[in-house]
């Protein structure tokens, strides 16, 4: 059985005067433990509101949730509040994109990881100190003793997002969500901090979710790969099989559009052309044609099905890209 | 830290100087004088040239500003002329004042009592009825005069709910030990005089609140709606913490800079208050003795009264400042 299993997840955001919006649109998506799944799509595509609904994080008040989130068995979206306060921090940790606007600026760090230890192992504040210096330590903090004591302003960014690292993984959850962990930071920390990630997962067995905008960030990471576009799963795939062969336009656009070093001097960049904005409802389209270069007029008329290609590949495209060599098959 | 004060209780000093210079010539400038007041229509001109050069008041101003501030280097004030003619200025502050403090310590406490947790309730329930009526109350609390609000209350509730609406405390021979009465009470474990100075402080001190209750109620809910939307309150809660744990240390925490600073205003602001309520409720205060004294044009109590005021108001935003510091380490290594 798969550690998470998400089912047919919805999200809806209702607003008084307003069309109810549907951010997140039946995804569904497993994660084996100790894997490590990629959430990949541009800003919009409902993968923040996707961990968030998992969280149980979303607003009470006009986020409409349904569909199944089954962790070990256990449908996170019929727990209580409290319920669900028991797990959070425990079986399940989160990471968030911006390290010094997600820790508490008036409360010092060593306060910041002992609450989530007192809170779910019974620890003392005392022994939690010393925990917390011991993680710290882990996750690459020079002289945690000291940084027990110092506030967020007074760390670096790189810093910041370490400890937001100690304090998600400070429980050992069997699931860590990372959104989008290395965007707010310099391109050199954000290697070190992948590395980081990649290393504690690996040594506590936890899996993770990585959301992420950056194909690269999947390239070095994930085992799986879904891509979402408008709310919905428009590709799945392993991470081999997704960068050697994408199928959807819009995967292939992404790829595309990675600026290469050893592209010739003036070459033109490949952006996928539009914006989010350009989507249209997934209702009798699919949302990707007003941008889609491989679009037929069948795209604009019809929804996509999802086809299972085998092999754990998903797809739903009515015109996928074709491979581009020809498999080889073999003998 | 330490310098930082020092540099500011040294500001202080300027303000009181030239506030004192300000005051002083001011009061003079107000038509009539100590003299015609104390003597009414009987008065003659000769009677009020005598009463004038008595009081020194027939001299040039700079010479009445110097001999003034002469005086009050050795810490003599003057004396009254009119609040309480002949009484030292310095002993009807000290004997005024603890009555003033007690009725603005009362106040402010059920101000903040009030208004931070109903703000909060309000915050987490934007939107809803309980928030749309504390909203809308709070603005009749804002808009109504206290001297209309103590009247009303004076008037009509005070007879209702069986509270005096008069004076301190009923003479009940209570010892004095601080000259706030509540305290005193409790200190000499004479339970009823305390009882009793609280029943006399209940009325005046909600006519008081009224104004710092809403303001500090409106600046909660709309500090505490922009915290919850935070990104660290959303790390708080994917910890697991519990409700009231996110609630304290992660939302209140932080919404808590700008109330102080509006709880530090609100304390600045009482001392107005406090004179058109103390009027109302016959509360014996500076504030009564500060409407009396314009009055009867009684220079040396309202100098006094004046000065103190201003040095309440700049020492509790100095207190503001530092409370800052307490709160949010950002400034503290700044």
């Amino acid at each position: 059985m798969a550690l998470l299993e998400v089912r047919d997840l919805t999200v809806e955001f209702h607003r008084k005067g307003e069309e109810p919006f549907t951010a997140v649109d039946r995804v569904s998506f497993d994660v084996e433990p100790g894997q490590t799944v990629g959430l990949v799509g541009e800003s919009g595509c409902g993968k923040s509101v996707t961990s968030l609904a998992i969280m149980g994080l979303l607003p009470k008040r006009g986020a409409k949730v349904s569909g199944t989130v089954n962790f070990e068995g256990t449908d996170l979206l019929t727990l209580s509040d409290k319920q669900l306060r028991d797990k959070r921090g425990r079986d399940l940790g989160m990471v968030f994109q911006d390290p010094l606007s997600s820790l508490n600026p008036v409360i010092p760090i060593g306060l910041q990881v002992t609450e989530v230890l007192e809170r779910h192992q019974g620890l003392s504040r005392k022994k939690a100190m010393v925990e917390a210096a011991d993680l710290l330590d882990k996750v690459g903090i020079p002289d945690p003793t000291r940084r027990l004591s110092e506030y967020p302003h007074q760390l670096s960014g790189g810093m910041r997002q370490r400890a937001l690292i100690a304090i998600a993984l400070a429980c050992k959850p069997r699931l860590l969500i990372a959104d989008e962990p290395t965007t707010a930071l310099d391109v050199t920390i954000q290697a070190q901090i992948l590395a980081l990630l990649k290393g504690l997962v690996q040594d506590l067995g936890t899996a993770l979710v990585m959301i992420t905008h950056d194909l690269g960030v999947v390239a070095g990471l994930c085992d799986e790969v879904n891509v979402l576009y408008g709310g919905r799963v428009v590709e799945k795939a392993q991470r081999h099989e997704l960068f050697a062969e994408p199928r959807h336009p819009y995967t292939h656009g992404l790829l595309a559009s990675i600026p290469r070093l050893d592209a010739p001097r003036g070459e033109r960049l490949n952006p996928i052309r539009g914006s989010v904005a350009d989507n249209i409802p997934w209702d009798h389209a699919c949302a990707f044609a007003p941008r889609c270069p491989n679009a037929l007029d069948l795209c604009r008329e019809q929804t996509p099905v999802q086809e299972d290609l085998g092999g754990g590949r998903l797809l739903r495209c009515h015109n996928p890209v074709q491979p581009e060599v020809p498999q080889e098959v073999s003998a | 830290m330490l310098r930082y004060t020092v540099r500011r209780l040294i500001q202080l000093l300027g303000v009181v100087l030239v506030l004192s210079l300000l005051v002083f010539a001011w009061l003079r400038a107000l038509p009539g004088g100590p003299a015609s007041a104390l003597l009414g229509d009987r008065g003659t001109d000769e009677s009020r040239a005598a009463l004038e050069k008595q009081l020194g008041l027939d001299q040039p101003i700079f010479i009445q500003y110097f001999k003034f501030l002469g005086r009050a280097l050795t810490g003599d004030f003057g004396n009254s002329t009119g609040v309480q003619p002949g009484d030292s200025v310095v002993d009807i502050f000290v004997q005024r004042f603890p009555a003033t403090l007690e009725l603005s310590i009362f106040a402010i406490i059920l101000a903040v009592v009030v208004g931070i947790p109903l703000g909060y309730v309000a915050a987490k329930r934007r939107g809803t009825w309980f928030d749309n009526l504390s909203v809308g109350g709070s603005l009749i609390g804002v808009a109504v005069p206290v001297f209309f609000l103590a009247f009303v209350l004076k008037e009509v509730l005070a007879s209702k709910l069986g509270l005096p609406s008069v004076g301190r405390q009923d003479a009940i021979g209570a010892t004095r030990v601080t000259g706030f009465f509540v305290l005193d009470g409790l200190i000499t474990q004479e339970w009823d005089a305390a009882w009793n100075a609280l029943k006399h402080l209940f009325l005046p001190a909600a006519a008081l609140a009224t104004i710092p209750f809403a303001v500090i109620f409106r600046i909660t809910r709309a500090a505490v709606l922009d915290v919850m939307d935070e990104d660290y309150v959303r790390t708080a809660e994917a910890k697991g913490l519990t409700a009231p744990l996110v609630r304290r240390r992660h939302v209140l925490r932080n919404a808590m800079l700008p109330v102080v600073t509006t709880i530090g205003l609100q304390i600045g602001a009482l001392l107005a208050g406090a004179v058109l309520t103390e009027k109302v409720f016959a509360f014996p205060g500076v504030g009564e003795a500060l409407a009396l004294g314009f009055e009867r044009r009684d220079y040396p109590v309202l100098q006094m009264l004046i000065m103190v005021a201003a040095i309440v108001y700049v020492v509790v935003n100095l207190l503001v400042d530092l409370s800052y510091a307490l709160i949010d380490p950002r400034i503290r290594t700044r």
